[in-house]
């Protein structure tokens, strides 16, 4: 958004000279389309007509058009005036795609659709405009129209030329509306850059829709999706073949439809990387951690961003789990597979986790290895909880003396339950006894 | 008409404290409380979104015989005002802290939310004191006088008896109280001193050394042994520091192996909120409780002329004379 802001003033100073330049031949023109006049004017008069507005669109930072190419006349100016301003339409799409047939030009109209239409701004042929225009300068704005074609002028939308937020847009862009309706968070997505101007770009029927359609199809619910696009935006500029050839390769290797279905719920940018990368990553995990494919397979349905994350901190925490920590293999996969979440915890925060359970409370690893969940856990939980026990006396855990606290039942447990069951003592004790910490 | 969300804000802003864990940085403190309290504020129910009325032409029409201007009306609602869009209603709070301690301390941390800002600035410029709880460890000594640092000398500590310690500890408050009357900048010897004396107006204005204004021994046990640490401008380094001189003093050496905060002005351990009660209702409640206990204080001092009347009177049960003279002078001036 910062490095965007230069670059919108000085499209809105470019914007002043090119409008003030053809607002006067727009102001000629106004009378043309009220009036049904001959379709070769028809093309003209729809550029001039969309420079009308003193202020065309234009969103954040753009990088040139692919909806220029339609159009081959371009002179210096407009080539100029191309690179540096921006410009997005829906319509436009539609106009300069059709050539701006009269037919469908009429139809465009007297939809008068306010909500949908936006004026974008064509490269404008300066050269051939005066031209054309000297024909209609017979037309003056006092004719009298009828209530239909009164009716049928559209009257240009009030969008700002450039802006900072998405908001100004969302009321008349169908793909920004359909997006909040389905849940999407605009606010969150137009943080990061370019995402706005992506989704901006993006045509409902023609990109959003299909992707929505083949995430139904692969079993994702409706309720989810919101939460998918608003992580990962570019799900919806991914091709749809690879999608396909993505989920193809998962349930090749007997993923089933619904575990695939919920993998892609929950790790939102696992559709966006090659099969390669998949393919590595689920032989990276299987080799390392020496297990069966039916257990990799375990592991990945329950922790799906192992596929979609770098595979350097993952390696580093199992070289910290065999050195620093110093357990054995069998009891790393053990570990893994029963907590596969130490796979991807913080290295620093394992380490002093490990320290105090194993020095200070006097674990040994064989029943760390028993009960993992004590390495997910928090450090200040754990810490706060002990100390209560041995100011009590029944910090005791090991199986075989009396008066025995099983590590699970020490960490999982929510407060109350904790308190009564295992210190045998109140609530507000406890809390009394933080404060002494 | 405000919003739910701004009603529970205005609730919101005023002073509280809250029991910093030791080992978390006061930063990270902070920002949770504002992430929480931010949390609270937005799960408020929020303003529906307001309607927008759109005409629409009916489609066509062209071809068939000409029926007159119809218009068809729809009420939709406005998107740009949608949640969704336009983002949380309370994006960043401003949340201050009071007096900070470092990571390896723990205890009574003040916090101000909104307008509570201005009231945490005045209470920087009284000179309002706070009391530590120091854990000594005898026998070893260390670089950065804590007992995680690197030992630098070992000594015995067999002689040292209770007796001994209050010796010291009473030798350094008679000096740190010299420093008080020093740090005034007021001629001794003028009836003005005598007066501010008499009410317990002296002592240093903003920064100057650190002061300890009372020190006594909690608990004996050696190698461990405790002392209560009553302070003005003092650094939780410079309170290890003391633990250190104090070892010194005893010729033997000391090191630290815990600071808690167990008042920092009006604020005691009793009112502060532990972890699990780091949630906007509870932090409501406790900023509720200041602002009503304010409002006592005020009304119960205008009636009773006497700076007595401090919280603190219920800890010090057992204190020497002159303790409860310095306490209650030094606390009594907290607004």
């Amino acid at each position: 958004m910062k490095t965007s802001k230069p670059a919108l003033q000085t499209c809105a100073q470019e914007e002043v000279t090119m409008a003030s330049s053809c607002a006067q031949l727009c102001l000629k023109c106004r009378s043309l389309l009220c009036s049904k006049t001959v379709a070769t004017t028809w093309q003209h008069s729809t550029q001039v007509r969309h420079c009308r507005t003193v202020t065309p669109v234009i969103t954040k930072v753009l990088n040139g058009s692919s909806f220029f190419s339609g159009n081959h006349r371009t002179s210096p100016a407009s080539q100029r005036w191309k690179q540096q301003m921006f410009c997005y339409s829906e319509l436009s799409v539609k106009h300069l795609a059709t050539e701006a047939k009269e037919d469908k030009f009429k139809e465009e109209l007297s939809r008068a659709d306010v909500v949908a239409y936006k004026s974008p701004l064509l490269p404008v042929n300066e050269i051939q405009m005066p031209l054309d225009l000297d024909a209609a300068a017979e037309f003056s704005a006092l004719e009298e129209i009828t209530h239909e074609e009164a009716v049928s002028i559209s009257v240009p939308a009030a969008i700002p030329p450039s802006s900072t937020s998405l908001r100004d847009y969302v009321d008349k862009s169908e793909t920004l509306s359909k997006l909040v309706q389905l849940g999407v968070n605009l606010w969150k997505l137009e943080q990061r850059p370019n995402v706005g101007t992506m989704l901006l770009k993006l045509d409902f029927n023609m990109d959003v829709a299909p992707r929505l359609l083949f995430l139904k199809h692969i079993g994702v619910e409706e309720s989810h999706i919101g939460y998918i696009i608003t992580h990962n935006p570019f799900i919806l500029t991914e091709d749809l073949e690879s999608l396909q050839a993505r989920v193809n390769y998962l349930k090749s290797k007997k993923f089933s439809s619904e575990t695939v279905a919920s993998m892609v719920s929950r790790a939102p940018y696992l559709l966006n990387f090659s099969v390669k990368r998949l393919d590595n990553r689920l032989g990276f995990y299987q080799q390392q951690l020496n297990l069966s494919a039916s257990n990799t397979r375990n592991i990945i349905a329950r922790l799906p961003r192992l596929l979609c994350g770098s595979l350097e901190p993952v390696k580093e925490n199992l070289k910290v789990c065999e050195i620093e920590l110093g357990f054995k293999e069998n009891e790393i996969q053990h570990i893994a597979l029963t907590v596969p979440k130490v796979l991807t915890a913080n290295k620093r925060k394992l380490t002093q986790l490990f320290d105090f359970i194993h020095n200070t409370m006097k674990v040994p690893h064989h029943l760390i290895t028993k009960f993992p969940q004590v390495l997910n856990t928090k450090y200040l939980r754990v810490r706060e909880r002990h100390l209560f026990l041995e100011f009590l006396g029944k910090a005791q855990y090991d199986p075989d003396l009396p008066n025995y606290i099983s590590l699970d039942r020490l960490v999982s447990l929510p407060d109350e339950i904790f308190c009564t069951e295992l210190a045998l003592a109140t609530l507000e004790d406890f809390y009394l006894f933080q404060k002494t910490l | 008409m405000a919003a739910p969300a701004v009603r529970m804000f205005r609730r919101v802003e005023g002073l509280f404290c809250v029991y910093k864990p030791s080992g978390v940085h006061w930063k990270l403190v902070r920002d949770n409380i504002e992430t929480k309290l931010l949390k609270g504020l937005n799960a408020a129910p929020s303003q529906p979104c307001p309607q927008e009325v759109r005409f629409l032409a009916q489609p066509g029409g062209d071809a068939e015989a000409p029926k007159g201007l119809t218009l068809s009306v729809a009420s939709v609602p406005a998107l740009s005002k949608h949640p969704l869009v336009t983002g949380p209603e309370f994006q960043y709070l401003q949340v201050g802290v009071g007096h900070r301690l470092d990571a390896f301390s723990s205890g009574v941390l003040v916090l101000a939310v909104g307008n509570g800002n201005k009231i945490l600035n005045d209470l920087y410029r009284t000179r309002i004191t706070r009391v530590h709880l120091v854990f000594h460890c005898l026998g070893s000594a260390t670089d950065d006088f804590s007992h995680m640092g690197h030992v630098v000398e070992r000594s015995t500590y067999g002689h040292i008896t209770q007796d001994k310690l209050d010796r010291v500890l009473a030798m350094l408050q008679g000096a740190n109280q010299k420093s008080l009357l020093m740090y005034s900048n007021v001629d001794m010897r003028s009836q003005e001193a005598y007066e501010m004396a008499v009410q317990g107006l002296l002592g240093p204005d903003g920064k100057s050394a650190p002061i300890l204004t009372g020190l006594r021994c909690i608990r004996f046990e050696p190698p461990n042994f405790t002392i209560e640490v009553q302070c003005l401008n003092e650094t939780q380094k410079y309170l290890r520091k003391v633990v250190h001189e104090i070892g010194l003093e005893l010729r033997s050496t000391a090191v630290c192996k815990g600071v808690r905060r167990t008042r920092d002005g009006p604020f005691t351990l009793q009112d502060a909120l532990t972890r699990h009660h780091w949630t906007a209702s509870d932090i409501m409640q406790a900023i509720q409780q200041y602002k009503s206990s304010k409002k006592n204080k005020n009304y119960s001092r205008s009636k009773v002329k006497e700076p007595g009347l401090h919280p603190l009177e219920e800890n010090t049960t057992d204190s020497q004379q002159n303790e409860t003279n310095v306490e209650a002078v030094a606390a009594g001036r907290t607004e």
